[in-house]
């Protein structure tokens, strides 16, 4: 039942908050900031009390086993179909969950003075979408996690279309929300004919109509339905992760959405694709699978240069961001379809350090454009002489981003990439380079952006006594620094992380490696 | 006619008496709630008929002479018809409230319109066909010219009178075609003859074609959809409301009972048609749509689109196709009612002119956030989000065009709603748009909400909600479609 809470909470929070705008404009905040920290307070709980030793994912029936979750509920729902409400945790979700209500309590604190208008519309949306998220990463039905994977897309539409920005020389914050919307709901469907296939393919094996995780893993199909299937889900998981070629989307989306939906797009809803991938898109296609894996593998490597180099070319801050993330998730596409242990965890690692980094990042983007009014790069050159403590918090980020030692990204790309090179060496070396890139776009960013004589300041902004902008007020600080305080615990000590994840990531991966040893010409042999 | 027939046909009667007390109070004291009142009164006894029938009745299919039959499906259908006409009743006694004409008489039509649908419902032959389709249509030639001294509606009027005969002559001709060929005009005949076609069988073959053609003018498919989106226009957004719910309702019972209910799978050339039909329906709607401004013409696109997904059942066998029919119908039907029923309460006011324009709805969010708050959910249930009816709507169809394998039908659909998005969307984020100063809540007095209108409104709301979170009655509900 603790699970079903952990979805409700947020969702009765965003209706009181909606509500609540009438008495007060500060009391929405307050009620959706309580709200999160209440979940999130309760998922660290179930972090510290539970047992992450177990995990359902990849549970084989033919192989007499009972599929057991740390925590499980199940409840019927529409027994016509088969679909029930069926909710799991187990070490990945829980991870995920504790990631999302932690970006969620960071996406309300960052809107505090940055949204004014409609505030309690706007929390119901953020709490709605992160509930909705939360749901992705808890369901074990297959209808409800389609259910959530599109209900998390309405919210997501209105915190762009109407508390976005329209910078100048876009298409406008509507334009960006409704490509987005467009992008993910369609290729949701190819998911959902993907899961209705495999639901009929189950049922006439079985004669058991059943959308519930556990059944359908052991559905039987031949190569080329598994094939087809596995491009189905593929599909949506790729244009949200995103893969490019289906990336269009997201510079749109984070250049016109408000900091706070950023936050949110970055930092989690990236990561439910590659969530989707390692609990569903993996252990129902093992075998097709591992006959992608080389062009899933190559799409990681382009996704990493081509977000690389275009991050480079960007002169606005935010898409920079956005275009470093999509290089950045390229690991996490070769980490999973590597498939070792090692990649494995890589890739667990790599999501919470990219969650944390990345949303960091657009929070400083937004505190910069609070300040500045621009997100121009160009326009930004010696911030260090305006700011005392604004520039030195986004060296610190950028060099996360740059994948530095001793901080959490490090400890995911590192990961990935040692254990992806047994699986396919020119794929990770080549992949590698992505850190050198890196490293250079990150510094031509501080560089351009921190260092340098200071710009003339645009229109409308002054200075104040001290020949200084505004720096972070002690909301900002506290934010950034549990931030930096995070990253660096991730990067010093990723054991906790990886031992929570150590069940799921290691059941993938033997799903993975059974279906890559023992007849691997057998199944590209089948390959339409 | 034994009693037991008499008790089956009982909604019928109790909605053809209340036709004739509608009009003899219309003649005896000329007012709006009264005469209404008498109207929205009968449909309601006629309701509590079928309901009282579904429930305590074994459910038995009792035929009525040769030409109707009522059974499960004709019982759901009846439900559905009821349940939506009065929803249009009452958005029509909050609409005309405010027109200065006589306004009594549109209950009359309405009245008539819907025991046409009942009939069709339970029209087991070609002559309950014929009575029904035109009971059906005439009345709402005269509904969409109901503001007479209006140019444009008295041209959606001739416009709908004259496409409206031509599409039932044809589907008659193409009757007589097939009863030349089979010798009987009863529908299950008809049927079997349509699932037996084949390329030696001209008369047959061109018989379906004519019936398709005629079916497919009342159900807006494509190519047979020009009317819809200049008729939709012109008339007033309770009578367009009625069009996109009951009129179709009723024709698509027939059209299952013709093309769906037959002992043997439908025949392949016919199917092919269907799936033409349904695919042309599908891309041509959503692309058409997106470059509306007009609403009505959004909506009438959209809805030929909608009706093309709901084809997809036809070229699916089994009973599993028609639950799925049963559901993606329930659904639009909530939703349709709940987008015209916000068009028809916003509208009503201004008198003059329906608020149409996406113009009239931009920033609407800021003057009338509850009305607004219905009508973006009702839009997103049509665009077939989670959490609404139209998502188990398209749920359902979807997994019938899967569980079938008609790939190319499920294709469509997923690139028609991909192309829908963006049109309900661009509507959506409209209401939504900033206007100049008074971003505040500014509530418009809330009226609305005390008027039978807005109650609707708000029951379809949940209606709809409950529908998308828990369908399981619904489905169990629409299992009564197979049953015939």
């Amino acid at each position: 039942m603790i699970l079903v809470w952990l979805i409700l909470i947020p969702f009765i929070g965003g209706l009181l908050s909606w509500q609540a705008e009438r008495y007060s404009r500060g009391l929405p905040r307050w009620i959706a900031l309580l709200t999160m920290a209440g979940v999130l307070g309760t998922s660290i709980w179930l972090w510290a009390t539970g047992d992450y030793s177990i995990t359902g994912t990849g549970f084989a029936a033919a192989a007499g086993q009972t599929p057991s979750w740390t925590i499980e509920f199940q409840a019927q729902w529409i027994p016509s179909i088969g679909a029930s409400f069926h909710l799991g945790l187990d070490g990945l979700s829980l991870l995920l969950v504790v990631l999302t209500n932690l970006i969620g309590v960071l996406a309300i604190a960052c809107s505090w003075k940055e949204i004014e208008r409609n505030v309690g519309f706007f929390h119901l949306n953020l709490l709605w979408n992160l509930g909705g998220v939360v749901g992705i990463f808890l369901a074990l039905d297959m209808f409800l996690f389609f259910f959530f994977w599109e209900m998390m897309l309405v919210p997501m539409f209105f915190l762009i279309a109407l508390w976005g920005h329209n910078i100048p020389g876009g298409k406008g914050r509507v334009y960006a929300a409704i490509k987005f919307f467009i992008y993910t709901q369609a290729s949701g469907f190819l998911m959902l004919v993907s899961i209705l296939a495999m639901v009929f393919l189950h049922q006439q094996a079985t004669g058991k109509l059943s959308f519930d995780y556990h059944d359908l893993l052991n559905t039987p199909m031949g190569a080329q339905v598994e094939w087809w299937l596995m491009l189905g889900f593929f599909g949506a998981f790729a244009v949200k992760m995103p893969v490019v070629p289906f990336h269009t989307w997201l510079p749109d989306a984070h250049g016109q959405a408000p900091t706070a939906g950023s936050v949110d797009l970055a930092g989690i809803l990236l990561k439910t694709a590659a969530y989707g991938l390692l609990r569903f898109g993996i252990p129902f296609f093992p075998h097709a699978s591992a006959a992608f894996a080389p062009v899933a593998m190559w799409l990681g490597v382009v996704g990493i240069i081509y977000g690389a180099v275009v991050a480079f070319s960007q002169t606005d801050i935010k898409r920079f961001v956005a275009y470093t993330s999509i290089s950045h998730m390229g690991f996490i596409v070769i980490g999973i379809y590597a498939g070792t242990e090692q990649a494995l965890q890589g890739v667990v690692v790599q999501m919470i350090a990219h969650g944390l980094s990345a949303g960091a990042l657009f929070i400083l983007c937004g505190e910069i454009y609070e300040r500045l009014h621009t997100r121009d790069i160009s326009k930004m050159g010696g911030l260090w002489s305006r700011f005392p403590n604004l520039p030195p918090i986004m060296l610190f980020f950028s060099a996360a981003s740059l994948g530095l030692p001793g901080l959490g990204n490090f400890v995911g790309e590192f990961l990935i990439l040692v254990g992806s090179f047994d699986a396919a060496p020119v794929v990770t070396i080549i992949a590698a380079s992505g850190l050198i890139l890196a490293a250079v776009y990150s510094l031509y960013l501080v560089q351009r952006a921190l260092h340098g004589a200071p710009q003339p300041l645009p229109e409308g902004v002054q200075l104040n006594k001290q020949g200084l902008l505004k720096d972070l007020s002690k909301r900002e600080l506290v934010m950034m620094l549990s931030l930096m305080a995070l990253l660096m615990g991730l990067g010093l000590y990723p054991q906790i992380v990886m031992d929570t994840a150590k069940a799921p990531v290691q059941a993938v991966q033997t799903i993975y490696k059974a279906a890559t040893t023992p007849s691997v010409v057998a199944v590209t042999g089948a390959n339409p | 006619m034994t009693s037991v027939q008499l008790w089956a046909l009982l909604p019928l009667l109790i909605a053809t008496a209340s036709i004739v007390a509608t009009m003899l109070a219309i003649a005896v004291y000329r007012h709006h709630r009264f005469c209404a009142s008498v109207t929205v009164g009968g449909m309601n006894l006629a309701l509590i008929a079928v309901v009282y029938d579904l429930i305590t009745g074994d459910n038995l299919a009792v035929p009525v002479t040769g030409l109707m039959t009522v059974d499960a499906a004709a019982r759901f259908g009846m439900v559905l018809i009821l349940v939506t006409t009065l929803g249009v009743l009452t958005l029509c006694h909050a609409y005309f409230e405010g027109y200065k004409r006589n306004r009594e008489e549109i209950y009359l039509l309405i009245g008539l319109g819907t025991l046409g649908a009942l009939t069709l419902a339970c029209a087991t032959h070609t002559a309950t066909l014929l009575v029904g389709i035109e009971l059906l249509s005439l009345p709402m030639v005269a509904g969409v010219a109901y503001s007479m001294d209006e140019r444009r509606a008295i041209e959606g009027g001739i416009k709908y009178l004259i496409l409206s005969a031509a599409a039932s002559a044809a589907l008659f001709f193409g009757v007589a075609l097939i009863y030349a060929h089979i010798g009987s005009l009863d529908l299950s005949a008809m049927s079997q003859a349509l699932s037996a076609a084949s390329l030696d069988q001209p008369l047959v073959l061109a018989g379906a074609a004519m019936m398709i053609a005629g079916l497919g003018f009342k159900l807006s498919l494509v190519p047979f959809h020009q009317w819809t989106p200049d008729v939709y226009e012109s008339a007033p957004t309770p009578i367009t409301a009625y069009l996109a719910t009951v009129s179709k309702l009723g024709v698509f019972v027939v059209v299952l009972r013709l093309f769906h209910y037959g002992s043997s799978p439908i025949s392949p050339l016919i199917l092919t048609a269907l799936v033409g039909l349904a695919v042309a329906s599908m891309l041509v709607g959503s692309l058409l749509a997106l470059r509306q401004n007009n609403l009505k013409r959004l909506l009438a696109y959209s809805s030929i689109a909608h009706f093309g997904y709901l084809t997809i059942v036809l070229a699916v066998p089994g009973d599993e196709s028609l639950r799925a029919a049963g559901v993606y119908l329930a659904t639009y039907l909530v939703t349709s009612l709940g987008v015209f029923g916000v068009m028809a309460l916003v509208s009503s006011p201004m008198g003059e002119r329906d608020a149409e324009h996406i113009d009239d709805y931009r920033g609407l969010f800021w003057r009338r956030p509850y009305l607004t708050s219905i009508l973006t959910a009702m839009l997103l249930s049509l665009a077939g989000i989670p959490l609404t009816a139209g998502f188990i709507g398209k749920f359902a169809v979807i997994s019938a065009g899967v569980g079938a394998a008609q790939w190319l039908l499920v294709g469509s659909l997923i690139v028609s709603s991909a192309i829908s998005i963006y049109y309900y969307l661009r509507i959506v984020s409209a209401l939504f748009s900033a206007v100049a100063a008074g971003s505040e809540r500014v509530s418009e007095p809330m009226g609305w909400a005390q008027s039978f209108g807005g109650l609707m409104l708000v029951v379809a709301m949940i209606v709809m909600l409950w529908l998308g979170v828990y369908p399981q009655p619904l489905y169990l509900l629409s299992g009564q479609l197979a049953q015939h």
